[in-house]
């Protein structure tokens, strides 16, 4: 079985404790921060466990890359005190089951871009971007068969994605990807992050959809036309495990020619989107989802943004409609980028 | 020409009634599993008029005569057993009045659930009605002839309950009228005069309805849907009676089926919620997930699933695509809500031992007085294996919904004979008398609720 690669050592000689000491859901000093990552790594309980709303971010702020945030998903599982409730947990686990046929699969052996579980999101990868770029996992009925599994971290079941993350790479290396473009930063950070942390093999080289979309603005630089917009960014959870690849986001924006505004509540301390905090077991969860979301989008208004950026289908879901009802619209990174490059994205007004 | 294709003729015009068996084929199944039967004419009046004259006709020369409206309520309600006239009633579609104050619309019997909600939405965005999740061209007339159930159902009841009045031709031709119209006021109630109304649940065979008045409600500015499940059918009786007890909500559903896997082995509960205001919807939204169901979130039972903007409802008719082939027919029954967990265990068995993936559906009706439990079960209508599958499947289910103790909602003739055999005596023969007075020659959709 795949075991996760945390060194206890590393927390030891900490100087800083950010993983928990940062986390803007949890107020926690150094010392409290030092004793409890220390019980965790031990296999013992601890308040972490209870209260994390599973917002990812400390995988980002350990400077040590030592994988706190997959270590308390562990020990949530381990110690059966998961933060959502388990009728969610099961219905999410029977939600990723492919149940309508088998993949096609054609040998592309080049660079593919992986819809993963977004088939239905096709509508998102038109134009001279994504001209002459095999796409794999484009038919909804099927697109289970390329779901990266990764979800499970918020329902405290990294043992669903162990047994079935292989399953799902074998599939894809069955088209001979020589680089896999990943629609969903969350499919990239399984394949770059979770994996290596693991010890799953991956036989292809994930690239991140920004940096694929930075490339191709790069070639189409001639058609671009500054659009001069104030564009707030609603940063992903899935992001924070892949914090290197974050400097893509203003690099598009410098490129396209729109202002992020300036904001509490972004990069290293963006809020998440709340999704899953509504349904989690801790009393007030749903509430305190509101709360979040409404500082979240005040923060925005209060800085100017005419258009809120987004990166993950999930977060659109959950905030599009709330943002637009506060005068910003919602738009994703690539329609963004399509209309930077002259072209009318579907349902653009 | 035959003389009654021409006396027909005669009473519409010559191009709303046929005998031609390409017409005929059409009018001769419906969806489900109900064998095909063609009628010998079909014609399509556009006035109570036509409709007496066509009555007054059929019974001076004993055809049978069988009403349509959209042709939906599966089970082979409007298939004419006996051949016969079959009359179609879409061109009476006139929506004749909305009473704004009252809240009440008076409407021709081809008037579709669809028409009406969308001429609300654009005339009268104040009002709605309680619409079931049935297809669009479904008529209110067609759906009050089988006691049919909206989404409003849960603090209304059935759209049966719903009237203000009637408009009615009887099988011999007479035009009666039912509620205040009756003594010439407006269609605003249905009481207070003696009761009368012999009509509704019967198929048409006492009598066509012709205009009827609907109540309506208040629509309020933002309509959704939140979802909420579990993994413990034996919970779903409690969280019902809790929900329902709030008064907080519109349309309460539960619902649980092997396709797609998600839901498989889970019930989950939709509720609709309407607000004018955010503040009113959050209101709502804190009294219902965090008051009356968060204690079963907290101790981890429970999950709240979040809330969708725009009113979505269950997509019963994807199921029919589960068999391919597009064939699919539900048993209907009202049952107590605290059968709930029974009948979702017998569904899924009884699904089971004929290979079909399993859906069970159940809506609320009345605040919880009763539901609306329903078993669907899909078939590829180029395979007639799963049709005789499907059939099986809703003959069991007939049988259970009886010893349940329950009550099959819009039987098909297998149902309505196992109605009849538990009929109270006294009570059969008071239908029998109704149907003999009302409809001397038994002409009016014979085969249904036939009285021995
Ligand atoms: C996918 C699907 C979902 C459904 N969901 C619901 C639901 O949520 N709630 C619900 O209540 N039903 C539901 N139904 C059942 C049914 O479609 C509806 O109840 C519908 O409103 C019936 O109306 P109709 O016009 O199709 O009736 P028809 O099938 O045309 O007629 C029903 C019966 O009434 C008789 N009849 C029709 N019009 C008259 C008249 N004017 N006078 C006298 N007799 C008449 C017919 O002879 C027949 O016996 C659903 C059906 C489907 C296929
Ligand atoms: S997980 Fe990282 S940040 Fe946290 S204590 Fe260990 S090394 Fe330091
Ligand atoms: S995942 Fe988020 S909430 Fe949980 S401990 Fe890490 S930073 Fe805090």
């Amino acid at each position: 079985m795949y075991e996760l690669k945390f060194n206890i050592e590393k927390c030891l000689d900490c100087p800083s404790q950010a993983c928990l000491t940062k986390c803007q859901y949890m107020n926690i000093d150094s010392k409290t921060a030092k004793n409890e990552i220390i019980k965790i790594a031990q296999g013992e309980d601890s308040f972490v466990l209870h209260n994390c709303v599973t917002c990812y971010a400390c995988e980002e702020y350990c400077p040590m890359g030592n994988h706190p945030f997959y270590l308390i998903v562990e020990r949530q599982e381990a110690l059966d005190c998961a933060p959502v409730p388990r009728p969610l947990i099961k219905r999410a686990i029977k939600l990723g089951i492919p149940f309508r046929g088998e993949p096609e699969i054609k040998p592309i052996d080049g660079p593919a871009l992986n819809m993963g579980a977004f088939s239905e999101l096709m509508p998102l990868i038109q134009g001279k971007l994504f001209e002459n770029i095999p796409v794999i996992s484009t038919d909804a009925r099927k697109m289970f068969h390329y779901f990266c599994q990764l979800m499970y971290l918020h329902y405290a079941k990294s043992s669903v994605i162990k047994e079935r993350l292989p399953g799902i790479i074998n599939t894809i290396a069955r088209h001979k990807p020589t680089q896999l473009i990943c629609f969903h930063d969350e499919c990239y950070g399984t394949y770059a992050s979770y994996c290596p942390a693991v010890g799953i093999d991956v036989p292809f080289e994930p690239v991140h959809f920004y940096e694929f979309l930075f490339e191709r603005l790069m070639e189409l630089k001639a058609l671009i036309k500054p659009m001069n917009l104030k564009v707030a960014y609603q940063r992903p959870c899935s992001s924070r495990l892949s914090p290197d690849k974050h400097l893509f986001v203003n690099r598009i924006f410098e490129l396209i020619g729109v202002e992020i505004v300036k904001r509490t509540y972004s990069d290293e301390n963006a809020l998440c989107c709340a999704g899953t905090i509504q349904g989690q077991r801790v009393e007030g969860s749903r509430k305190r989802a509101r709360e979040l979301q409404r500082k979240n989008i005040e923060d925005m208004k209060k800085a100017g943004a005419q258009i809120c950026v987004f990166n993950c289908p999930a977060c659109f879901q959950t905030l599009g409609r709330i943002v637009s009802e506060n005068g910003i619209k919602p738009i994703h990174m690539s329609d963004l980028c399509r209309l930077a490059i002259g072209e009318k994205p579907t349902g653009w007004r | 020409m035959d003389n009654i294709l021409r006396s027909l003729a005669d009473i519409v015009d010559e191009t709303h009634v046929s005998n031609r068996q390409e017409e005929l084929f059409i009018y001769s199944f419906d969806l489900g599993t109900a064998e095909p039967r063609r009628p010998d004419y079909v014609v399509s009046p556009e006035s109570v008029e036509q409709i007496q004259a066509i009555l007054r006709l059929a019974n001076r020369n004993k055809i049978p005569v069988v009403p349509l409206g959209g042709g939906l309520s599966l089970a082979g309600l409007a298939v004419p057993l006996k051949g016969g006239i079959l009359i179609d009633l879409k061109r009476m579609d006139r929506i004749i009045e909305v009473n704004e104050k009252s809240r009440y619309a008076v409407l021709e019997c081809g008037v579709s659930q669809a028409q009406l909600t969308s001429y609300l939405e654009k005339h009268h965005p104040q009002l709605t009605h309680s619409e079931p999740g049935a297809p669009p061209t479904a008529t209110i007339a067609g759906n009050l002839m089988i006691h049919g159930q909206g989404d409003l159902a849960q603090p209304y009841g059935f759209n049966s309950d719903l009237i203000n009045g009637l408009e009615v031709v009887l099988p011999t031709g007479e035009i009666c009228r039912l509620g205040s119209c009756a003594v010439g006021s407006e269609w605003f109630t249905n009481h207070p005069l003696p009761d009368i109304n012999v009509f509704l649940g019967w198929y048409g065979t006492t009598g066509i309805i012709t205009k009827l008045s609907m109540r309506l409600f208040p629509a309020k500015r933002i309509r959704g849907t939140g979802q909420f499940v579990v993994d413990n059918e034996e919970l779903v009786p409690e969280i019902l009676f809790k929900l329902t007890h709030t008064q907080m909500a519109e349309d309460i559903i539960a619902y649980s089926r092997a396709i797609p896997p998600f839901s498989d082995g889970l019930q989950h509960i939709t509720v609709n919620i309407a607000a004018d205001t955010e503040k009113e919807l959050e209101w709502k939204q804190e009294i219902l997930w965090d008051d009356t169901l968060g204690e079963y979130i907290r101790n981890g039972d429970g999950a709240y699933l979040g809330f969708t903007m725009g009113l979505e409802r269950p997509q019963i008719s994807k199921t029919s695509d589960y068999k391919k082939g597009g064939g699919f027919e539900y048993v209907g029954s009202i049952m107590p809500i605290e059968k709930y967990p029974d009948c979702y265990r017998i569904g899924r068995k009884i699904s089971e031992k004929h290979n079909i993936p399993y859906t069970v559906t159940g809506r609320c009706v009345g605040v919880g007085h009763s539901m609306m439990f329903a078993w669907t079960y899909a078939f590829n209508r180029a395979e007639p294996d799963t049709i005789r599958h499907a059939k099986e499947a809703l003959h069991e289910t007939d049988d259970i919904v009886v010893e349940l103790g329950g009550v099959i909602w819009k039987p098909g003739i297998y149902g309505q004979k196992l109605i009849m055999e538990r009929l109270d005596p006294a009570t059969r023969e008071l239908m029998k008398k109704i149907k003999k007075l009302l409809d001397p020659n038994g002409i009016m959709n014979p085969g249904n609720w036939d009285v021995k």
